[in-house]
């Protein structure tokens, strides 16, 4: 009986957002980004080491001069699940950095970067960086990828949660780096703005970043804009959450460990009841 | 709690504290002998699972207090610090964040498992009115929490939150500034919020004792909704309801590791990860959604003083229920309609907190109307006059009866 009244209110839960839904579609006009294949999707993606130490190419070559990654440290290169380096990799990619400090007289120095430091930012201030930038400061890269996503709306939210899809920030970022095009006619677009099909609203201050062949890549993987696309923003999900790999990991084991319990738990609860019922 | 406890420690020791502090006692006839309804479904688990989940954020509350910095230009780079360098940072955070979602989730089933069941009903006035009191503390805890974030959702929604306020007539504003700290929502916001937000969790836990304490007073209500009369109609709390609530609260916590180990970012909101900035409002300002139908109710009437007022009373009613339904019937089992205008009103606040997260606008205001409308008639309308009109059908006599009547 219960069982019947739930299916009645599931339906009739539908039928409402089904009368929101023509709504919903109306105020959108921007595209979903596609879906791309991502090695740390789903429950035991990992890192690709070379994906990474390619889009951090990128990122260094091309994005760093205007956006900062000013909560990660050289250091954080080097870890367990990231981009591979070794001690000494990192040490050496921390010393191609001036970074500014102060020494034993007081002075403002400049010195060369070591692993503890954090990526020194392109601009001296936000002020400053805004200034430079037509009046807004380009974000900073350190959470990025997780302060970026697209709206996946109702009924789609929902399956996510059940099939994990949790990459709209890299899929939203790789589909905008490639999305500059021609503004369709009757587009107004201010001086300064360049449009591009999935920045909600088109009008997007950031020019087109990436052309082909910019980034030499000694691994052998295209040198196009849609290879960098992926590979920047590969790198910027593993900035924002640099322990997801072990995350994954350990939440494997915490299920397996629930479910265990949750069966031992269940068979016991059944012992105890047995008299009862 | 119930009753002279018939406990006798076995060690000299127990026996010698027992004689100066009945604690032993204590436990032993709240947790142990408490005899419990033998028709409780899992419904009933609930109250145990909000009572760990409660451990649980107090615990990882506790640990990311001694990374956290309250002040407006480190709170965001502090948060992150503890996802980053701390040793398992990303775990407490995420565990702590999601736990507080889970935490409602629960405390939602909890609620509605009572009006399902009618366990406000009398004697227990006393004990569901602290229930709604400690859901208000919930409240304002997870709201305070959520922003000492600091990112632009945290700002926001404490700038619109705040703001209810100044719907006051006459002192509105300068109730606001006195909450603010201040002519904006600033440093002294963060701070009084985050000092607040570590008080109130122990004020809850004091309104749980008080809740489990008139609980332990009038005895469990049950899917059957009459008291037992004998003992055939209950079994000692341990080890019947200790295994069967561990064994629910185990299941619970795989929803939660799930949500913490593989989707930690679903239940936020992405703009929370973009440092609080006064200058840029974010183009929708949504609530968590633990709060969302509340918040439609709030936008979907066109005067800011009603609609706070709307806001307030939606949660304000929930202590009136004992005196709204006035049906003499408590189980839902036993009341046919009021069982279809339970569903609708579940439907509702689901649609209702739906319509939290889309913009005031076109069908979604007229859609929020109508639901906020059958919201309060519910509670004003159909639990009175049900009552009155509703034919329920016939209760059994007793809880074994309903038990071994169901098996027949």
């Amino acid at each position: 009986m219960t069982m019947q009244r739930t299916i009645i209110a599931l339906t009739l839960a539908g039928g409402i957002a089904a009368l929101g839904a023509p709504a919903f579609a109306q105020e959108h006009d921007t595209p979903q980004p596609p879906r791309q294949k991502w090695s740390f999707a789903g429950p035991f993606g990992k890192f690709d080491e070379a994906q990474l130490q390619r889009g951090f190419k990128v990122y260094r070559e091309v994005c760093a001069n205007c956006h900062s990654l000013d909560m990660v440290a050289f250091r954080n290169l080097g870890d367990a699940g990231a981009l591979g380096y070794s001690a000494a990799q990192v040490a050496a990619v921390a010393g191609e950095y001036k970074v500014k400090d102060i020494n034993d007289l007081g002075s403002a120095i400049e010195r060369a970067g070591r692993p503890a430091d954090r990526f020194p930012s392109p601009f001296p201030n936000d002020l400053a960086a805004a200034a430079a930038n037509g009046g807004t400061a380009p974000p900073d890269f350190s959470v990025l990828a997780k302060a970026r996503t697209y709206e996946r709306g109702f009924p789609w939210f929902v399956f996510d949660m059940i099939t994990q899809y949790q990459e709209q920030g890299p899929d939203y970022i790789a589909a905008l780096l490639k999305g500059y095009e021609e503004p369709p006619k009757g587009f107004q677009l201010p001086p300064n703005g360049h449009y591009n099909k999935y920045f909600p609203g088109h009008n997007i201050a950031m020019p087109p970043p990436l052309s082909a062949g910019q980034v030499v890549f000694d691994d052998g993987a295209p040198q196009t804009v849609e290879q960098y696309s992926k590979d920047v923003a590969a790198f910027m999900v593993w900035a924002a959450e640099p322990h997801m790999v072990a995350r994954k990991r350990i939440g494997f084991q915490v299920m397996i460990f629930l479910i265990v319990l949750a069966g031992l738990m269940y068979f016991t609860k059944k012992k105890v009841w047995s008299d009862v019922h | 709690m119930s009753g002279p406890s018939s406990y006798q420690p076995q060690s000299k020791v127990l026996q010698w504290i027992e004689k100066r502090l009945p604690i032993g006692g204590l436990i032993h006839s709240s947790f142990i002998v408490y005899p419990t309804p033998r028709n409780l479904n899992y419904w009933w688990t609930f109250g145990g699972i909000l009572s760990f989940m409660l451990g649980v954020q107090i615990i990882t509350g506790i640990v990311l207090t001694m990374h956290y910095t309250p002040h407006v230009d480190l709170a965001f780079r502090s948060v992150e610090t503890i996802m980053r360098d701390v040793n398992y940072g990303w775990l407490l955070r995420y565990l702590h964040a999601n736990g507080a979602a889970m935490f409602f989730l629960a405390v939602y089933i909890h609620m509605l498992r009572g009006i399902y069941y009618g366990s406000y009903k009398e004697p227990r006035e006393v004990l569901w009115i602290l229930g709604v009191i400690i859901y208000l503390l919930m409240m304002a805890t997870g709201f305070m929490g959520y922003v000492l974030v600091w990112g632009q959702m945290s700002f926001w929604a404490a700038t619109v939150i705040t703001n209810l306020f100044s719907a006051i007539p006459g002192i509105g504003d300068p109730i606001v500034s006195w909450l603010w700290g201040g002519y904006a929502v600033g440093n002294p916001t963060l701070n009084r919020f985050y000092s607040l937000h570590y008080l109130l969790p122990f004020v809850i836990a004091g309104a749980v004792v008080l809740h489990v304490w008139a609980l332990h007073v009038t005895g469990q209500n049950n899917p059957a909704g009459i008291e037992p009369k004998s003992d055939k109609d209950t079994v000692p709390f341990t080890p019947y309801a200790t295994v069967k609530d561990g064994f629910f609260m185990v299941c619970f916590c795989i929803v939660l590791a799930w949500f913490v180990f593989y989707i930690p970012n679903f239940l936020g909101h992405p703009d929370n990860y973009i440092p609080a900035n006064p200058a840029v409002t974010p183009t929708h300002i949504v609530p968590e959604w633990y709060y969302l139908p509340f918040y439609a109710i709030l936008r979907a009437i066109p005067d800011k003083l009603m609609g706070v007022a709307a806001l307030g009373g939606s949660i304000v009613i929930l202590a009136f229920l004992p005196w709204l339904d006035t049906s003499p019937v408590r189980s839902a089992r036993y009341r046919p309609l009021f069982r279809q205008f339970f569903w609708l009103f579940v439907i509702v606040c689901v649609a209702l907190g739906w319509l939290g997260t889309k913009p005031p606008e076109g069908i979604y205001v007229v859609l929020s109307r109508i639901f906020t409308i059958y919201y309060f008639a519910f509670f004003l309308i159909v639990l009175p006059l049900l009552g009155i009109f509703e034919k329920t059908k016939p209760v059994p006599n007793s809880i074994s009866e309903s038990v071994l009547g169901a098996k027949a």
